[in-house]
């Protein structure tokens, strides 16, 4: 399940941030602070996307480096998020 | 006095004092001082001389205000330039001021070895973090040619009438123009707005702008003027950790443009901590809507905001004084401490209330002109007061009401703000017509509740269907700064022109906004 949503996020940001001769090689832990990928508008877009596709609100103190400065991060919170929303089960 | 004598008498009266905080790191005056005389060293070295071009290709980092202390300590004139550009207008940067020295990074290393190539004045090129230079033979490490340099350099570098930058600013014609400031033009800027903003030592001003911007830069040179502290950030990107940042460390005052407050006024949640310590916010590019204003009070009470216009042209016209805010939140007040503002007709006449004209404007901070470029000099500074003095057309319409505090009412040119940046459609256009497919383009500004302006271009292709949005969007990210990029793009199979063929921009954009 996280390559999907690895593998979802990553086309997002490739189709969004990237262009042809970028340059820019990014790999599931490069930092976008570092890289200069995203300025404030497209965090917003980004969590935009988030929100839309994995159906929960991004809260304002979430939107941190710790949770969408990479695509490990990304992927890592979303499944945070999705595993707060399910019902818990008794099962393990 | 220079710029850089600042440093250096901040360095001596409190060395220890934080002069930046770039992250977790505090670096005092002492450490940026010795840094800058150690590039200064390096640069000599490497055939600077007094008044040659440094173009810095950098976001905000340690290494950018070192660039531009090291640069003016060598006598030589330094250029920060968006780290967004690309290798054509890079290289159109590098032609233009026939620039000796380039400092960059190595994550523009594909852009600035391309630029190079084609800039044969650039004779020195120092990079930072970069493994592998082998792709700008001659290239230096930034960390190899401080550290070989001796960190005194006592030579005189010059005098306060000399060049210390040149800015490079969009215009109409779709060529940049370099906009020259000499140092007593930034310190008479600088003191004038530390005596309105009241900054002393003690102050901590976050500079989250880009120092590649007029307004990002002043931080810097208000800051070491007083002595102050700057917390240097390199993007809004993550709005709460900036603010829990300002937090931490107490920042005092925080600069912003409209697409910043328009995020932090939407935001649901501050952080705990809380900013009491922020004593003033300013606000400067472009106009902020008075309720954005009213909310900004709201999320800071302790805050005083100050509404300001200004250009690079100038560094800083105006100010509403913040009591003024309750009374007339949409003028931009009055012109700033040891300096003129006033609105004049097509005569050169000054008008009265409520006549809307040009404002233009008088004072030490006005540029010497634009770099090698008479015609658009001759254009903007033209015959003030006395005989032998220059005043600054700004190109804004503007307003005064009946007790004398200015209005701004539009642009006289289509330059679109976006984010607070300018972009000159006709420099949009110019790449976009480099695309096959394109017959004719039309680039405008739609409002957006964010940006400001938002970038559309308006397209009649070759053949109906040939191009699609997304590849003009990928082409324009390949050839342009970041915000200069169209955020829309829509297709129609003709556009509105004037008898003489030319495309009538105006009647676009009435289209372009209709629902």
């Amino acid at each position: 399940m996280s390559n999907d949503i690895l593998g979802a996020v990553r086309r997002y940001v490739t189709d969004n941030f990237l262009y042809r001769g970028d340059g820019k090689t990014l790999t599931d832990d490069t930092s976008f602070l570092e890289i200069g990928l995203i300025d404030s508008t497209g965090v917003l877009e980004l969590v935009a996307f988030l929100e839309e596709t994995y159906r929960f609100k991004v809260a304002d103190d979430e939107i941190v480096p710790d949770n969408l400065d990479s695509l490990r991060k990304i992927a890592a919170y979303v499944e945070r998020k999705l595993a707060q929303s399910r019902p818990a089960t008794g099962a393990a | 006095m220079r710029i850089e004598h600042y440093l250096h008498d901040a360095a001596r009266r409190r060395p220890d004092h934080p002069a930046l905080i770039v992250g977790e790191q505090h670096i005092t005056y002492r450490e940026v001082d010795e840094l800058a005389g150690r590039l200064a060293h390096a640069l000599r070295c490497r055939g600077i001389e007094p008044g040659d071009r440094v173009l810095v290709l950098f976001d905000n980092a340690l290494e950018t205000v070192v660039s531009l202390f090291g640069s003016l300590r060598a006598g030589a004139v330094f250029s920060i330039v968006n780290p967004t550009t690309k290798a054509d207008k890079l290289a159109f940067m590098l032609n233009n001021c026939q620039a000796r020295c380039l400092i960059t990074r190595g994550r523009h290393l594909a852009v600035a070895a391309e630029a190079v190539r084609h800039a044969p004045s650039v004779s020195a090129v120092l990079v930072a973090d970069a493994a592998d230079l082998s792709d700008l033979p001659g290239a230096v490490a930034w960390k190899e040619a401080l550290e070989s340099a001796s960190p005194d350099s006592a030579t005189d570098a010059g005098i306060d009438l000399d060049l210390a930058m040149i800015g490079y600013t969009s215009g109409t014609t779709g060529l940049p123009k370099g906009v020259m400031l000499t140092h007593r033009n930034l310190l008479v800027a600088a003191q004038s707005i530390v005596r309105y903003l009241g900054n002393t030592p003690d102050d901590r001003l976050l500079c989250v702008l880009p120092l590649s911007f007029g307004y990002g830069l002043t931080q810097i040179f208000t800051s070491v003027l007083v002595g102050a502290t700057v917390v240097l950030e390199r993007s809004f990107a993550f709005p709460f950790a900036v603010l829990q940042k300002m937090a931490r460390e107490r920042v005092t005052g925080f600069a912003l443009v409209p697409t910043i407050a328009a995020i932090l006024v939407n935001m649901e949640k501050l952080p705990e901590e809380g900013l009491g310590s922020l004593r003033y916010i300013t606000n400067a590019a472009a106009a902020l809507p008075p309720a954005h204003i009213a909310r900004l009070q709201t999320l800071f009470p302790a805050a005083r905001i100050y509404s300001m216009y200004g250009q690079t042209e100038c560094t800083r016209v105006c100010y509403l004084p913040p009591e003024q805010l309750a009374v007339r939140p949409g003028s931009v007040g009055k012109a700033i401490p040891n300096t003129e503002a006033y609105v004049v007709d097509e005569h050169g006449q000054r008008v009265g209330p409520g006549v809307v004209g040009e404002l233009v404007v008088r004072g030490g901070h006005v540029m010497v002109g634009y770099w090698e470029n008479p015609e658009a000099t001759a254009e903007k500074l033209r015959p003030g007061r006395y005989p032998w003095e220059r005043v600054l057309y700004t190109g804004d319409l503007f307003r005064t009401d009946e007790e004398g505090y200015l209005w701004f009412v539009s642009r006289k040119d289509d330059i679109i703000k976006t984010r607070g940046e300018k972009v000159s459609p006709k420099e949009v256009e110019n790449v976009i017509y480099q695309l096959p497919g394109v017959k004719e383009a039309a680039v405008v500004g739609i409002p957006d509740p964010i940006l400001g302006q938002a970038v559309k271009a308006v397209i009649v292709p070759v053949t109906e269907g040939c191009l699609k949005e997304k590849e003009v969007i990928g082409y324009c990210k390949e050839h342009l700064e970041d915000f200069m990029v169209p955020k829309v793009v829509e297709f129609r199979t003709e556009l509105p022109k004037t008898d003489s063929g030319k495309i009538k921009r105006g009647a676009v954009e009435q289209a372009a906004q209709q629902p």
